[in-house]
């Protein structure tokens, strides 16, 4: 007899085999449809916008109070002594920062001269919480608290003091996810800032856990590349802003084929104690156009 | 009706409390999974249909959120819901070693089949590291949250199932 027989008087329920087996399906066809378009993510990030994204940003803001307090408890002692070795510091910088006045005016005056333009000053910023973080631990994404409603975009490139932090990836109308750099599915193409050699950084959850972020495919044929370099963003990717800092270099190492150098990155940015982030709402095509 | 709203209710609420507090308490980078005991718990409380539903409505949550592509998570976790609703027949309520066992199974196998199909497949070869710094640190941790989070979740589901004979018997 078949197991899908209504009885008299019995609710009509689907055994929960073929459940299964439609649900499969279900999720195969998303998994396809998901994997080159994007249709059903605005009404969906919209529903969860509003439903979940105003309770995370409320725990973490607890969360925060609570951990910042627990750090202050912590720290005041420390901070008593700092704050007398910093009293002095105040007075010597109060110092070096007169002449380094004066030398800006310099600088200023020098690149009129040169007709060089500072672009990282110039980016429009955004300043955005991270509310949550991944949910897994394979990846490292997390969530901040713009959205579309604020201006934000799917890739628009994401900072935090002074480093890069990774792009926007998926959006909603009050949150967006940031995927980071050093997240294992995420590649930048970088260059170095002396002699502007291009290299890619990858993301890897083993390099992660020792704090560095690994790089490949740097042509070095001349050797100028060495430990303690800057290494930026480059000119050829389509997705991240040039010049925007992504770390110092850590170990290089040449790979076996003989023409091109590993190794591996110390990122500018602290990516465990990232609280606050800036989002550069310029996007790189549209400076292109201009 | 009311189960399903205080399912969902539980979902949302582990969910969040995955990616806001659990984050900031995580022992080296590593939360461990309520979602997974919630979808195993529920599979081999209440069945095998209960345990998918649950399983796949948290991995829909996690794609959304976090997933590249939707329907990735909501697949394992729904089958992970389905499998412990197979051991629904030999639960006993007052029994924890078959849900701690089943639990951490069910975790280790997330694991298992993440590491495959997200790592494997690119060429990561590296599997001792990867279960030495991810597969089972979570699994200790969840064994670890689940022994406070499981009581809570029979409980709650006790006094559903009450509430729910009471209401039958009004009817007949």
């Amino acid at each position: 007899m078949s197991p899908v027989i209504k009885k008299k008087g019995e609710k009509f329920t689907i055994p929960s085999k073929y459940l299964l087996f439609i649900l499969t399906c279900l999720c195969t066809v998303l998994m396809g449809l998901t994997f080159g378009t994007d249709i059903f993510n605005r009404p969906l990030n919209t529903a969860v916008g509003y439903v979940v994204v105003p309770f995370q940003q409320g725990i973490s803001k607890v969360g925060s109070w609570l951990s910042s307090r627990k750090d202050e408890l912590i720290q005041i002692r420390q901070l008593l002594e700092e704050n007398v070795q910093l009293q002095q510091q105040v007075d010597d910088l109060l110092v070096e920062n007169t002449l380094l006045q004066q030398e800006k005016a310099e600088l200023s005056r020098l690149r009129e001269l040169y007709q060089l333009d500072n672009q990282y000053d110039e980016y429009h910023k955004v300043g955005a919480r991270i509310i949550a973080r991944d949910s897994g631990n394979w990846y490292s994404a997390f969530v901040i608290d713009k959205g579309e409603n604020d201006g934000l975009a799917i890739d628009m490139n994401v900072i935090a003091s002074g480093g890069l932090v990774g792009r926007i990836s998926e959006i909603g109308p009050n949150w967006a996810r940031v995927t980071s750099i050093i997240a294992d599915n995420s590649n930048v193409s970088a260059k170095t800032l002396n002699s502007s050699d291009t290299m890619i950084v990858s993301g890897d959850l083993q390099a992660m856990q020792d704090g560095v972020i690994r790089f490949g495919q740097l042509i070095d044929s001349q050797d100028g590349v060495a430990v303690g370099d800057k290494v930026v963003t480059s000119h050829i990717s389509d997705k991240y802003l040039p010049n925007i800092l992504i770390g110092t270099i850590h170990t290089i190492n040449r790979d076996s084929n003989n023409l091109t150098k590993s190794g591996y990155l110390t990122p500018a940015v602290d990516f465990e104690h990232l609280e606050e982030v800036l989002v550069i709402t310029d996007m790189k095509w549209e400076m292109e156009d201009a | 009706m009311l189960r399903k709203i205080i399912l969902a209710v539980m979902i949302l609420f582990c969910f969040l409390l995955q990616t806001t507090i659990f984050r900031s308490l995580a022992f080296a980078g590593i939360v461990p999974n309520l979602l997974i005991v919630l979808t195993s718990a529920f599979g081999f409380m209440r069945g095998e249909r209960e345990g998918l539903w649950v399983g796949f409505f948290a991995g829909l949550l996690c794609d959304i959120f976090f997933g590249d592509i939707l329907g990735f998570h909501a697949l394992i976790y729904m089958y992970i819901g389905f499998l412990n609703g197979k051991f629904c027949r030999i639960f006993y309520p007052e029994d924890i070693k078959l849900p701690i066992a089943l639990i951490t199974v069910s975790d280790l196998s997330y694991g298992m089949i993440c590491y495959v199909l997200l790592f494997l497949l690119r060429g990561r070869l590296d599997f001792l590291f990867y279960l030495k710094a991810v597969i089972l640190p979570e699994a200790v941790y969840t064994i670890v949250v689940t022994c406070l989070l499981y009581p809570l979740v029979l409980f709650v589901n006790n006094r559903l199932e009450g509430f729910e004979r009471k209401r039958a018997k009004k009817f007949v």
